[in-house]
């Protein structure tokens, strides 16, 4: 039996006990999959289950879960990254864990679309994609391009310790063997040999193309203020609504602080964004910081608490005497 | 109509002088992303791309300064201020080189919304008149464009003022107003060959080929008011939107924008800035109360505008250019297309018609 298959039966048996599943279909092209909402038998046919199937399910769990009196049952397909922002969500108590279901498998990395376009120069009209191994073929009308997978693969996989999903409650197929990869992004090594007026000088590029439409926010599954976001409220009124330079980086600070500890490196901010701003490298970059200083990774563990949302006199990891 | 022509080796030349006087903004490579960006000489133009974001901002740029204002205290008389201002109109001439015949048509729409006989906008109508688009026509078509359905094509020059058709080795340029053919005299053109003005027409209907057949979107108004009370129809629609506003914000044609002043001290600025009906903000009323409190409420609104009330206001002319934009860059893959077809396609449930029939 095919992942795929088991998984359609393993949610097909536990459909009658949910209000919904997450998955994802077919979208408008070969290329491009979207989020599918599961709530009948019949939907479930359109399930698909491929390196394209991008988006980060959780990101709808808040939105879903929440409200006084609101009891529903709510089931998503979940790759690593995904089920470590489930379980991020419910350490932070934003969503009840008893009224989640997660479909695990083990995942191997998924597309980037602005790598395979980039591969794929030339062949217009792409109308099926193969996976193949360590191979994916592209096929057009008149040409077929065969690229390999890791040059295509999201950045975000390159350094993925968690290609299972944890704590999942259903897991189709086998597992992924966890690979060795470095502990620090490559991108986030090279980049901080650079000098900081050079560092500074690539953020100031970077954030003056920002067009401020919030699919960085949005697409984050810990982004959960949503409609109270401080960027956007206007009393009290934090940020004006220029698209400066200055402003949009100050945009961009908050929301990669106020991910600080909470980011489970899905990488959905850099995917979403349309004009490609590598938001990535400043969330890793945060990331090192609390592993360095709290020996803690997020969305990992159900028990633990994330570091900045407690307080100890002495924190184990920072030895603040010994200075 | 009589064809020019220009080499690819002479373009340089062009937006070089083009940009003696102007503001420019050409296509370019913009940290790997194709955006419009102020053309320079040296700087390299990207005509065979089409651009993220939409050629709208030429004349109605995201962030746009209305007027400047300062407070002066009368030291006689501390409880009495003066407040100045002072208005900011734009006078830059300017030519957009490089958009799609989408993007240029897709003016238009904003065109009868800041220009029309009820209601004059100042600053954009000064943007208008003072800018020119140079529009390239398309050599093949994506997934996602569909400007052929909303009555458009991958030549359509109405919206511009030069029309260039790419060719081996340059471009057939078309003066489609009198200041376009101003705009030509300035570059090194010659008269287009006839076996060249036959390329031309050969990438259109090449390029038209691709796009495959026009859906019929007539009934569309009618059919988008029928579903405007079915909450269900558009929760349904509307479940994958995450309510980010890339939509709205790389549309050729939505025109919304906010108003703020943003004071520092005794001074300030009064701004005007893109708005996106997606946001939940953009309706929230003084009082707290929000008229589209959920994303459904919210995408039944772009749709409807788009597809429903703005053709009823204006002669049946849709409010979308058809570029794909919205399609290619959201986030979750939503397409516009699809959810107003699946309206045009609603089958009405006989208890709902026969409900409205006792009403």
């Amino acid at each position: 039996m095919s992942v795929l298959q088991e998984l359609k039966e393993q949610i097909r048996a536990a459909l009658p006990e949910l209000d919904m599943v997450l998955g994802w279909e077919q979208g408008f092209d070969a290329l491009h999959m979207r989020p599918l909402f599961i709530r009948t038998e019949k939907d479930l046919e359109r399930l698909v289950l491929n390196p394209l199937c991008v988006h980060s399910l959780a990101t709808y769990l808040p939105g879903l879960l929440r409200g006084a009196g609101n009891d529903k049952k709510v089931g998503l397909v979940v790759k690593g990254c995904d089920s470590r922002a489930v379980i991020q969500l419910v350490q932070e108590k934003l969503i009840p864990r008893d009224r989640v279901v997660m479909f695990g498998f083990g995942c191997n990395g998924i597309v980037s679309l602005q790598k395979l376009e980039a591969g794929a120069q030339g062949c217009s009209g792409i109308g099926s994609v193969e996976f193949a191994g360590d191979k994916v073929v592209l096929s057009a009308p008149d040409t077929k391009v065969e690229l390999p997978f890791a040059e295509i693969r999201s950045g975000k996989c390159e350094t993925c310790r968690y290609h299972n999903a944890i704590d999942a409650d259903h897991f189709a197929g086998a597992r992924v063997e966890e690979g060795a990869v470095p502990a620090k992004h490559p991108t986030l090594e090279e980049f901080e040999k650079l000098p900081l007026s050079e560092r500074f000088a690539f953020w100031q590029e970077q954030m003056r193309r920002c067009v401020r439409c919030y699919a960085c926010r949005n697409t984050c599954p810990m982004c959960v203020c949503r409609d109270h976001c401080i960027a956007t409220s206007r009393n009290p009124h934090w940020l004006t609504q220029e698209s400066s330079t200055a402003e949009n980086f100050m945009f961009q600070m908050i929301h990669v602080m106020h991910l600080t500890g909470r980011c489970v490196e899905c990488g959905e901010c850099e995917r979403a964004c349309p004009l490609d701003i590598p938001l990535m490298l400043l969330r890793r970059s945060m990331n090192g910081v609390v592993r360095e200083l709290f020996a803690y990774e997020s969305g990992t563990d159900p028990d633990a608490t994330p570091p900045l949302l407690t307080y100890q006199v002495e924190e184990e990891t920072i030895n603040e005497r010994g200075w | 109509m009589s064809r020019q022509f220009i080499s690819h080796d002479k373009m340089t030349a062009w937006l070089d002088a083009l940009s003696r006087d102007r503001a420019v903004l050409v296509p370019m490579d913009d940290c790997g992303t194709v955006t419009f960006r102020p053309y320079v000489p040296g700087r390299k133009a990207l005509l065979d791309k089409m651009p993220v974001r939409a050629p709208k901002e030429g004349v109605f740029p995201q962030t746009e300064t209305l007027l400047r204002f300062k407070y002066d205290k009368d030291p006689e008389n501390l409880d009495r201020v003066k407040v100045q201002v002072r208005e900011v109109l734009p006078t830059q001439k300017a030519v957009v080189v490089g958009g799609r015949p989408c993007g240029a048509r897709g003016q238009l729409i904003l065109d009868r919304v800041y220009n029309c006989d009820t209601m004059r906008d100042p600053y954009y109508v000064s943007r208008r008149e003072n800018t020119l688009y140079v529009t390239v026509a398309c050599t093949s078509a994506e997934s996602t464009c569909f400007c052929h359905s909303v009555g458009s094509g991958p030549d359509d020059s109405e919206g511009s003022d030069v029309l260039l058709v790419p060719v081996e080795g340059g471009y057939v340029a078309e003066g489609v107003t009198e200041r376009g053919r101003e705009l030509l005299a300035e570059g090194d053109f010659e008269s287009a060959s006839q076996a060249r003005m036959d390329e031309a027409g050969a990438v259109i209907s090449r390029t038209r080929g691709q796009l495959g057949e026009a859906h019929d979107y007539s009934d569309a108004p009618r059919k988008l008011l029928e579903r405007f009370d079915d909450m269900d129809f558009w929760n349904e629609q509307a479940a994958i939107c995450i309510s980010c506003g890339a939509c709205t914000y790389l549309c050729p044609t939505c025109y919304c924008f906010n108003m703020t002043d943003e004071q520092s001290g005794l001074q300030g600025k009064r701004l005007r800035t893109w708005d996106t009906c997606m946001s939940f903000e953009f309706t929230l009323e003084g009082s707290g109360h929000n008229p589209r409190p959920t994303k459904a409420h919210r995408l039944r609104n772009r749709m409807g505008h788009k597809f429903a009330y703005y053709p009823e206001l204006h002669e049946g002319l849709i409010a979308c250019c058809g570029c794909g934009r919205c399609i290619k860059s959201c986030p979750v893959s939503l397409d516009i297309r699809a959810v107003v077809q699946a309206a045009q396609n609603h089958n009405a449930v006989p208890e709902e018609a026969e409900e409205k029939a006792d009403a």
